[in-house]
């Protein structure tokens, strides 16, 4: 009887079951609207000009080796990552009191905050709320972690809109001192963000009931095309005062996806926090990891401390969001344009990657096995996934649908 | 209300909200344990004397005392970049390619059809996917390590939520191997226990048992069915040989009767170091089996880290499956092997020859980078302060921080704190 006849089958993952399904589908007219990575519009990956640079840079560096970061990670990446996010001249920088220790991504970046909240946390058994619907891993990762973990109304799912009172409602009702975790822009998801209105909003509910704001920064210069505009939430918040931890990522912004390129920041109260709280997040890295992987780091590095080949990255992250904005409209004018029962206003505008189309899971069936559109169940469609070939195959396919439920 | 309390209100609404709350979030965050080795590293930086030696390094290093990239890594390298390749996502257990060349590696030929692999953040990352599987479904979280072993063992396995205790391994009396404490110590555990061993090049001893001992050790942890979780971060690099470097690990694997685990490393053998570069897998029983491990395994991935890197997979995949890189990458790793046995040498030849009454023996008997001297702390910090060389206090020198410009310093340094 083997050791582990007992380890029974896992369920597989979601996302991963559909791009199987998509990629064995050679139907010429097939799209793939789950994958949630950028592509242009011949629908192919898009691999930055800059990463590219920097990369023949790396190449031709004499000094290039592959040895061990320490434990803070490259420290240009961190550096470069610290002034992106809060900007040049944020106070929290100059008063040194944001530690910044390099992550495998986002996702990487998420665990280390899980473990250190777990540890570290005010009250010792704050819960940690996530938006609903949000991210599918952010659950998986808090619990975990042994959190328990909690939802804050966020989507309104008739008009496809913030529910902005069910939020506030939801924070004010909460117990004192809880994590809630905030998407910084660029909602996944939904494509539903805040405006700078309701931002403050939030942050006055959340300092009144003394929360505690973690940051999951994923797609900054990508929602809007301009970065200060993506950070205006984490900036505003450390503008009030607060002590926040937030998850950043390069995968899609700079295109790094497989490098695993990432950082999380600590927002201290002050400076002489910063050794103890480095420390803690050090040690815990360490038993995780040990170190960072160096070459994504590099490029990104590169790219971020050289002045030339960071404004033509501004550019690209420019064109990657409007290209996708582009694919917005046309596909809510297309809807508009056919009759398509419904209102489809939020297609264009929601923000980012992904759009909340308010397709039914029925709908959504439908669109895989009859018209060979694949999107997850929730409805959620990835806009970078849609492109001038395929735009209105897509329109004509969800009209079609809609119009037979 | 005083003028004071005013006062302070007035200006705590200047500074915002939260600045109401006088105690930080962290404010109970106690500082963590300092790093040892990072400790020698920086003293060592800040000496600026010229015969400074830095022997605390955990990475290889050439005769002139310089990283080494392997020409066999650079070339691959150049390989993957005329390719222009993207930068997509892996899959959650990583890159097929280089996933399934690195657990022919390590098995060699056999069971490879029921082996679970899955690519890891290397070493480190690696025995964290273990024993969060092992926390998970083995039924005792306790795991054993050998006294001593690499220090961060203890940390990772920790966090994972296992208990961690210790089985003899190290006898100061000889330097060399306590087989007796050792088998002593595995046969008492309870049944079934889980069993850490390092495959080759003991961190931070360099005694390995022999293979007689091995099979010895075996036939132990075979009797309790106990289960054996391997750590091999050194293949080729500790004899110069690949498959001799697995032996032990195949052995137990050719056996069949205890269950392996295995962490495996490439960030010494290919000089991969920071691009983290590894695999954790699990022998199954068969292929169904494997299948079903495996998907517990991405269950365990996910929220760690989603995906591991690709650059770092990509090179060793390519080293590993192109039939000259591969041949060109052994012959490397056998010459860093061997630089490591000829500073072993030199080292124990020049103690003897500045006429050391003590026993040196150990020195080339131990295999690997590091070397348990024996020295003691205090013979270590006088090396440190009189002699500008660092080791960690434990006495355990890398001995790839010697080199044919510094073995004779170092061994008459070596000498003085230890003749008396």
């Amino acid at each position: 009887m083997s050791y582990f006849s007992g380890v029974p089958q896992a369920p597989a993952d979601g996302i991963l079951k559909l791009s199987v399904l998509s990629r064995a589908d050679t139907t010429p007219s097939k799209v793939d609207l789950g994958v949630g990575a950028y592509r242009d519009d011949n629908g192919q990956p898009w691999v930055l000009p800059v990463v590219r640079e920097a990369e023949r840079r790396l190449s031709e560096d004499p000094s290039f080796n592959h040895e061990y970061l320490g434990v803070g990670g490259f420290p240009a990446l961190t550096d470069g990552a610290q002034q992106l996010i809060f900007g040049s001249s944020s106070p929290a920088i100059g008063q040194n009191r944001v530690y910044t220790i390099q992550t495998i991504s986002g996702t990487g970046a998420n665990m280390v905050a899980a473990v250190f909240l777990k540890q570290f946390k005010k009250p010792t058994d704050a819960a940690v709320y996530i938006s609903k619907p949000t991210w599918g891993n952010h659950r998986s990762i808090f619990e975990t972690a042994g959190h328990e973990v909690r939802e804050y109304k966020y989507c309104n799912y008739e008009t496809l809109t913030l529910d902005i009172d069910g939020m506030l409602s939801d924070l004010r009702a909460a117990p004192r001192g809880q994590i809630i975790v905030l998407h910084a822009c660029a909602h996944n998801p939904t494509g539903i963000d805040p405006t700078e209105d309701q931002w403050q909003q939030i942050a006055s509910v959340m300092a009144d009931r003394g929360h505690f704001p973690f940051f999951d920064c994923a797609y900054q210069g990508f929602a809007t095309g301009d970065i200060d505009r993506d950070a205006y939430a984490i900036r505003l918040f450390v503008d009030r005062g607060f002590e926040l931890l937030v998850a950043e990522s390069f995968a899609k912004n700079m295109g790094l996806y497989g490098e695993r390129t990432g950082c999380l920041h600590a927002v201290c109260q002050s400076a002489d926090l910063l050794p103890m709280v480095s420390s803690q997040l050090n040690r815990l890295s360490r038993a995780t990891i040990s170190t960072a992987s160096a070459y994504g780091a590099k490029i990104a590095a590169t790219v971020l401390q050289d002045p030339r080949l960071y404004e033509e990255w501004l550019l690209s992250m420019a064109d990657m969001s409007q290209r996708i904005k582009t694919m917005r409209d046309a596909l809510r004018d297309r809807l508009v344009a056919l009759e398509t029962p419904g209102t489809w206003d939020h297609v264009s505008q929601q923000i980012g990657m992904f759009s909340f189309t308010g397709l039914s899971k029925a709908q959504v069936d439908t669109l895989r096995e009859q018209y060979h559109l694949y999107m997850t169940d929730d409805g959620r469609i990835s806009v970078a996934g849609l492109n001038t070939h395929n735009i209105d195959y897509v329109a004509q396919s969800i009209d079609a649908v809609v119009r037979a439920s | 209300m005083t003028m004071l309390s005013s006062a302070l209100k007035s200006s705590s609404l200047l500074r915002g909200p939260s600045a109401a709350r006088c105690l930080s979030a962290w404010a109970q965050v106690e500082m963590g344990p300092p790093d040892a080795i990072l400790g020698i590293t920086e003293a060592y930086k800040r000496d600026t004397d010229a015969r400074k030696i830095n022997l605390g390094v955990g990475a290889y290093r050439t005769d002139a005392g310089k990283p080494y990239v392997l020409k066999s890594v650079a070339q691959a390298e150049q390989n993957i970049l005329q390719q222009s390749l993207d930068k997509e996502y892996l899959p959650i257990t990583g890159l097929a390619k280089f996933t399934s060349a690195a657990a022919s590696l390590a098995y060699g030929t056999q069971a490879l059809d029921r082996v679970a692999v899955t690519q890891s953040i290397s070493g480190t990352g690696a025995l964290r996917i273990g024993g969060a599987f092992l926390e998970r479904f083995h039924a005792g979280k306790a795991i054993y390590v050998p006294g001593p072993t690499w220090g961060n063992h203890g940390a990772v396995f920790r966090d994972c939520g296992l208990k961690v205790g210790q089985y003899r391994y190290f006898d100061p009396q000889t330097n060399g191997l306590n087989l007796a404490g050792m088998l002593e110590d595995i046969r008492a555990l309870p049944k079934g226990s889980l069993v850490l061993l390092h495959a080759c090049a003991h961190n931070p001893t360099g005694v390995d048992p022999t293979s007689a001992q091995w099979a010895e050790i075996q036939k132990v942890v075979e009797e309790c069915e106990h289960v054996a979780f391997f750590d091999m971060a050194y293949q080729g690099f500790a004899s110069g040989n690949v498959d001799r470097d697995a032996s032990a690990l195949r052995s137990f694997v050719e056996a069949n009767r205890a269950p392996v685990l295995l962490a495996q490393s490439f960030a010494k053998n290919m000089g991969l170091y920071g691009e983290r570069v590894g695999t954790f897998s699990i022998v199954g029983a068969d292929s169904a089996e494997r299948d079903r491990l495996l998907s517990q395994v991405k269950i365990l991935v996910r929220p760690m880290y989603s995906n591991p890197p690709v650059h770092g997979a990509r090179i060793a995949g390519e080293v590993l499956t192109d039939a000259g890189l591969r041949e060109m990458w052994l012959g490397e790793v056998k010459e860093m092997a061997d630089r490591i046995i000829r500073m072993r040498a030199a080292l124990r030849g020049q103690l003897e020859e500045l006429g050391s009454k003590k026993s040196w023996n150990h020195i080339t008997d131990q295999i690997g980078m590091f070397c348990y001297t024996g020295l003691t702390p205090a013979q270590v910090d006088r090396l440190a302060s009189e002699f500008h060389v660092y080791l960690t206090r434990d006495g355990r020198v890398s001995i790839a921080g010697i080199t044919t410009g510094n073995v004779q310093y170092l061994a008459e340094s070596i000498h003085k704190v230890t003749k008396d």
